[in-house]
Order: structure tokens, then C-alpha cells, then sequence
């Protein structure tokens, strides 16, 4: 029976309440850590070109990683946030997208827009806000974004993509829509992916987002990584009851819990994700299990809030390294060259690297534009007044003064 | 007295707190073990236990409900918000909620116990959202308290006035200085009043006023003005809301002539109140126009830092620019 109240009523005469864990969602595994594919499992449908181009994705984002934490405390730039653990999880996801969905991701997943196609050059002059950034050198390090690459530009406020992707997906939808009889016509062409950690799931924009994903059915995956921290406080600290994925289904939402640092699982649950919401214009929620392998960020120090056996035992579930064990196994992937390749890369990085670190920075004129479409009569004033400080006083203010015209 | 940092001046009027009321709690995102991202709040839990002292979920807009909920039972509430640039999903419960506590009741609840810590400012290669100084919006607001100290030894004192004080305040730390600035402090209880500016140098010829962060680059500019004859009136208005306006009158009064800075963008900044209310108050004293030295009216940048502060050299110009009115 159904009432106004639009809920199916159960009656019952006992009185039980319900224990917050009673869902015990189960959590799909595909591979094991050796890379064989599990008895019971089945292996989604993935052709090879795919699956090398994840692990060369994620490879690449494991040596990036690498070196650019590095030039942080070298004190080349400034701020530097890893990946190291979840490449598994943001790559094969996306990659089980189409290349034209809408990616809205919370900070650490630079794997997904590398798989689009973002390049060393474009990652370098993002990290060394130069005058060759997108995003014109006003954002910190790893505030990655993309028009072309359908990658909207980080934002460090938590949480407040999950409503603006609610109603991306929304508009992604209507224009499936028949106006006269509401019905979907056929079948949505894109949907919109949405990252956010665990702890990002606590902000009140979280519950707003899901909610109206819900009732006004937009086509959103809602990508939940809890990887059991937020920056220091572990996740028995951020929520009680079934994670992340029992928050989906009091929402309504068809949820799925993951192994994160399980690629092949990750892309089937994403692909059957992304079919629920183009076939039925709805959204779907994935909550992927990992372990942040390294600091929060390069302000962060872990030793602190976690003990050295907790890490050793999560050292040993390297995502990238599984993936590969599978690749080797499958013959499509060759050892000898696949180091190779790494050398390769680690060289072209450094190479970026000292290529970006000497451009330029972004212009006196990249200061002020974009804050509206064009600068306000305020605004402009300022800016004639400051080009006149610094013409006084040009040797104070280096990086701009020599180029005011 | 001790040696301290600013963040080990917040520690101990936090732990002057902690002891004298047994119901005080501190909380916010990361506070408990870990002592905050800045470690303000480093062994406090330990020594108070993790029912006083604890990690909230990762929600502002929670962490300011819950505040003015146990505040309005009576226990002293110190909330952190991590950044002030992160305050903001907070705003409904501190504009609406705090600061119309007491008068949509009829006095017959309040939040006085409700303390606001929140580190602000720029000059940390943050960025956008890591170097906002929202005091402006908050002014804006009947009902609220706003307080932000310049050194180890403010920040102690008018901390601790700040939790003892009967309406909810907010606390704005300049994170810039949380370890640069180091000065003597006394290690027992003391107060400095709120609502009080200070006048930290005494000047003949211009008044230049600021608060926080920014008293550094107005000392400096004080410097460079005072090697060109220039004597300089320095003022610091540790309180914004209620702000000083008898303090900084009676010293326009004396020089004629008002420099105002702050980080926060000029436009609707806490220095056009200060302007418009001086200008009234002193008009027949001004031998210059007030000028304002502060942000730039976009977002805070983070490649063109020093070009967007109000650095001393800026304050500077403007100190002459008022002397050759
Ligand atoms: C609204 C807001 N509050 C606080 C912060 C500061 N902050 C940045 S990252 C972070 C932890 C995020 O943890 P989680 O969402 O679990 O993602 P993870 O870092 O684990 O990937 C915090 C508290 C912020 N960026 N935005």
C-alpha cells in the first residue's frame, strides 16, 4: 500500500527498531591481489586498449605524484596533493564514461582528467600557476579544469559539487524530455560523474545534493571515495552506521559499494552505473573502499594521527600494481618495456618541470579579469591606480612591473 | 612570563578555559588528537578527554548548529572552523541563529557562551580560498561580537574576554602569524577588553589604523614614513564589532588625517564604515581625504600576491598622497 506519504507501508506489530548497520552493503571484488580474477567474478568487458590506457593512466599519475611531491618540499611549488591509492578507483571509473560526461571532482583525482587527455605541459603550468594555466594562476597546485575536457575547475570549498552535479545532470536530461508528457524520449546521451571523499559526504551541500538528485531523477553518479580519512580524522569519527552507500539508499538512489583499489570492479560497477542512469534518468551512487596510501596534502603529516602498522598493512594493496598483475596475465602488457616506458616518463616530467618552472607568471591584467565579464567601473580604477603604484615603485614589484604597458 | 607563538597564546587561554569550566568543549574539523591543521588545540584532548575535546563530522554548518545548541544550554562552546574561507556554510546558523539569539527571545535564551575561532588572511601562497578575512560580512550583523588580535599577547587576552564575554564572538586568527610572531606572554589568566582599540605609537601628522595581519605593514610603512618627517599615529582596532570610534576620532582629531587597511577587497569593507563614521565625526578636522589601503575588489589570487596586498609600500603612497593633499 501506498499513502501520501509516498512510502510503501510495512505493518508490523513488533516493536524493533532498525540497527544502523542492518544493510551490511556488500562490497564487489573482481581481482585479487595477485591480479586473478576471483572464483564466482566475472571480469567486465573491457578491450585491451582500454584497459592499457587505465594502467597508463594511472602509472603516469603514480610517477607525477611522485615528483611533484618532491618539488614541493624542494620549495619549487607550493602546495602538492597525491592520488597514491585511489588511481584504481578514479581512473576506471572514468574510463567507464563516455569522453564528452561531465567530470565534477572534489580535488585529488587528476587521474580523470588525465585520462582525457590532459597533458604533462597543462598539469605543469597548472602547478606552477604560470602565465600558460587555464586557470590563469589564481588557484593553488592541483586545482585542475577543463572546458574541453568536460572537467569542471576544482574548487577547495568540500562538498559543493554535489548539488551544482545534480543539477548539471539535470540539464544533461532535459533535453531527453518530451514536454508534453514528461517522459524520457530516449535515451539520455550524458550523464555527470561526482567525487567526493568521505568526509565531503558530511557537508550539509552532500544531503541537499542527493536529495533533489533523488526526487527530480537526474542522471548523476555520485562517486563517493572513503578511503578512511579526512585529513586526520578517521572515519569512525565522521559517521556512524553503514558508510557512505547506506546514505544512498535512504535517499532512494541504486547504490553500490566497491573495492577502490580494484580497477576491473570499479569500471563494471561504473558502466552499470552509468546504463541506470541513462536508461531510467536517475541517479546511482558507488561508494568505493580504499586507503588514502599517503598524507592528505603536503601540509599534512600522517604520522601523527596514524601508527606505522596501519600503513605497512595497506602498503601491500597497491591498486596499480594489481591492475598490472591482471594486464601480465593477460599477456597485454610486457614488463621490460613497461619499465621503459616509466623511465621514459619520469624524464619528460622533469623536463616539463623545468620547462614550466621559467615561464612567466600570469599578467597584471589576468588580476583583474574574470571577476566579472568585463572589469566594473570600481574595478577598473583600481586597476589604473595599481598599474601607476607599481610604474612608481618597479623595482618592488618585479614579476609585473617590467611588462605594464 | 613565557616565550610563546601566537598559536601556543590560543593553546593556553583554550587551557585556562577547559580547566575552569567543567562543561567547556572544543571541537571542529581535525581539533581532537591532532590539535588542528595549525595544532592549536595540540594536548588538549588528552588532558581533558575526548568528550570535551573532539573531532567533529566535516560539516560548518553541523559544527555552528551544535554550537549555538550547547551554548545555549550553558556550556562554554569553542567551535574552530578551520579556515574562514570555509565559514561560510556556517553563515545561516551565525547570522540568523547567534546573533538573534538573545532578541527574538526576549532575553529569554542566548549564545553568549559561544566562541568562534577561525584562522583568516593571506600570505600563505593559499589562494582563493585560503586567505579571506570575511569580517565585513559578519559586521553587517546586530548581535555579534568580532575580535581579532595582532600578536601572541592579544591574542590571549582578548581571547579569553572573548569567552567570558556574554554574546557570541567571533575570533579571527591571522594565520600568517601563527608562528611568526613571538613575543612575551604571561603563562596566568589575563583579559584585554573588547571593544577597545589600542593605540600602539603616538604621531603628530597622520593616524593610520588597521587590525590583525595587517598592523605589520602599517608599522612598516610607519617606518618608511617617519624616514621621510613623516610622524605616524598608529591605532590598532582589535575589536570590529563594537569598534572603538572615540579612540580613532579623538586621534583624527589631533593629526587630521586617516589611513585605513585592510586585506579584505575595499568595496563594502569594514574601512568604508570606518571612513563614513570618521568623516562625519571629524569633518571639520580632515586636512585630506581618508584613504583606504586594501584588496583589490576580486578574489584573493594566488600568482600575484604581493600585487593584490596592501603591501607597506601602497600604504605608504597613500601616507603621502594624504600629506600632499
Ligand atoms: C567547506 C570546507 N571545509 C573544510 C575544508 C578543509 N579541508 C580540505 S580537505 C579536508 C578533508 C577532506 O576529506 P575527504 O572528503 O574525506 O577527502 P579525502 O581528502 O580523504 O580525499 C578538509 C577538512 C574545505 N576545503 N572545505
Amino acid at each position: 500500500m501506498t499513502n501520501p506519504n509516498n512510502i510503501s507501508l510495512n505493518i508490523s506489530h513488533a516493536l524493533e527498531f532498525i540497527d544502523g548497520h542492518a544493510l551490511n552493503i556488500p562490497t564487489l571484488k573482481i581481482l585479487s591481489d595477485q591480479g586473478d580474477v576471483l572464483d564466482g567474478a566475472t571480469a567486465p568487458d573491457i578491450d585491451k586498449e582500454t584497459a592499457l590506457r587505465i594502467y597508463s593512466t594511472m602509472r603516469f599519475i603514480r610517477l607525477l605524484d611522485e615528483r611533484m611531491q618532491g618539488a614541493q618540499r624542494q620549495g619549487r611549488i607550493s602546495f602538492y596533493m597525491q592520488c597514491l591509492g585511489e588511481e584504481a578507483a578514479v581512473t576506471a571509473s572514468a574510463a567507464a564514461l563516455k569522453e564528452d560526461d561531465m567530470i565534477m571532482a572534489q580535488y585529488r583525482e587528476q587521474a580523470a582528467i588525465h585520462y582525457r587527455g590532459f597533458s604533462l605541459e597543462q598539469f605543469m603550468n597548472q602547478l606552477f600557476s604560470n602565465e600558460k594555466d587555464l586557470g590563469k594562476g589564481r588557484q593553488m597546485p592541483v586545482h585542475y579544469g577543463s572546458k574541453e575536457l568536460h572537467y569542471l575547475t576544482i574548487s577547495s570549498p568540500l562538498g559543493t559539487q554535489i548539488p551544482q552535479a545534480t543539477g548539471y545532470a539535470y540539464g544533461q536530461k532535459l533535453k531527453h524530455i518530451d514536454k508534453e508528457t514528461g517522459e524520457l524520449t530516449s535515451e539520455i546521451d550524458n550523464v555527470t560523474i561526482c567525487y567526493f571523499g568521505e568526509g565531503a559526504a558530511s557537508e550539509g551541500d552532500f544531503h541537499a545534493g542527493l536529495n533533489m538528485a533523488a526526487v527530480h531523477g537526474s542522471p548523476v553518479i555520485f562517486y563517493a571515495r572513503n578511503n578512511g580519512y579526512a585529513i586526520s580524522t578517521p572515519a569512525d569519527e565522521q559517521f556512524k552506521g553503514d558508510g557512505i552507500a547506506a546514505r544512498g539508499v535512504g535517499y532512494g538512489i541504486k547504490t553500490i559499494r566497491v573495492d577502490g583499489a580494484d580497477a576491473l570492479a570499479v569500471y563494471a560497477a561504473t558502466q552499470a552505473a552509468r546504463k541506470i542512469a541513462v536508461e531510467n534518468g536517475e541517479p546511482v551512487m558507488i561508494e568505493s573502499i580504499a586507503y588514502r596510501l599517503g598524507a592528505h596534502s603536503t601540509s599534512d603529516d600522517p604520522s601523527g594521527y596514524r601508527t606505522k602498522d596501519e600503513e605497512a598493512e595497506f602498503k601491500n594493496s597497491c591498486p596499480v600494481n594489481r591492475f598490472k598483475q591482471w594486464l601480465l596475465k593477460q599477456n597485454w602488457l610486457d614488463e621490460a618495456q613497461d619499465d621503459a616506458e616509466k623511465e621514459k616518463i619520469r624524464e619528460d616530467i622533469l623536463a616539463a618541470l623545468k620547462v614550466a618552472e621559467k615561464v612567466q607568471k600570469p599578467t597584471l591584467e589576468d588580476l583583474v579579469s574574470d571577476v566579472y565579464d568585463t572589469p566594473i567601473p570600481s574595478l577598473q580604477k583600481q586597476y589604473d591606480e595599481l598599474k601607476a603604484h607599481i610604474k612608481a615603485y618597479p623595482d618592488a614589484y618585479p614579476v609585473t612591473a617590467g611588462r605594464i604597458k | 612570563m613565557a616565550k610563546m607563538n601566537m598559536l601556543h597564546a590560543i593553546n593556553s587561554a583554550l587551557d585556562i578555559t577547559m580547566a575552569e569550566h567543567p562543561q567547556a568543549c572544543i571541537f571542529g574539523e581535525d581539533v581532537g588528537y591532532f590539535g588542528g591543521v595549525f595544532r592549536a588545540t595540540s594536548g588538549l584532548q588528552e588532558k581533558y578527554g575526548k568528550h570535551r575535546v573532539f573531532n567533529t563530522p566535516l560539516t560548518e554548518q553541523g559544527i555552528l548548529g551544535f554550537a549555538n545548541g550547547l551554548a545555549a544550554f550553558g556550556a562554554p562552546a569553542l567551535a574552530e572552523i578551520q579556515f574562514a574561507d570555509y565559514i561560510f556554510p556556517a553563515f545561516d546558523q551565525i547570522v540568523n541563529e547567534s546573533a538573534k539569539f538573545r532578541y527574538r527571545s526576549g532575553n529569554e535564551f542566548d549564545v553568549g557562551n559561544l566562541t568562534i575561532r577561525t584562522p583568516y588572511g593571506g600570505g600563505i601562497a593559499g589562494g582563493l580560498y585560503h586567505s579571506q578575512s570575511p569580517e565585513a560580512y559578519f559586521a553587517h550583523t546586530p548581535g555579534l561580537k568580532i575580535v581579532v588580535p595582532r600578536n601572541p599577547y592579544q591574542a590571549k587576552g582578548l581571547l579569553r574576554a572573548a569567552i567570558k564575554d556574554d554574546n557570541p564572538v567571533i575570533f579571527f586568527e591571522p594565520k600568517r602569524l601563527y608562528r611568526a610572531s613571538v613575543g612575551e606572554v604571561p603563562e596566568e589568566d589575563y583579559s584585554i577588553e573588547l571593544g577597545k582599540a589600542e593605540v600602539i605609537r603616538e604621531g603628530t601628522d597622520i593616524t593610520l589604523l588597521a587590525w590583525g595581519a595587517q598592523m605589520e605593514i602599517i608599522e612598516q610603512a610607519a617606518q618608511k614614513a617617519e624616514e621621510a618627517g613623516i610622524s605616524c599615529e598608529i591605532i590598532d582596532l582589535r575589536s570590529i564589532l563594537p569598534w572603538d570610534m572615540d579612540t580613532v576620532a579623538k586621534s583624527v582629531v589631533k593629526t587630521g588625517r586617516l589611513v585605513v587597511s585592510h586585506e579584505a577587497p575595499i568595496t563594502n569593507g569594514f574601512g568604508a564604515e570606518i571612513a563614513a563614521t570618521i568623516q562625519k565625526e571629524c569633518f571639520l578636522h580632515l586636512e585630506s581625504p581618508i584613504e583606504r589601503v586594501c584588496g583589490l575588489d576580486t578574489p584573493y589570487p594566488l600568482a600575484l600576491e604581493k600585487e593584490y596586498v596592501p603591501d607597506a609600500l601602497k600604504v605608504f603612497a597613500a601616507i603621502k598622497r594624504s600629506m600632499e593633499f
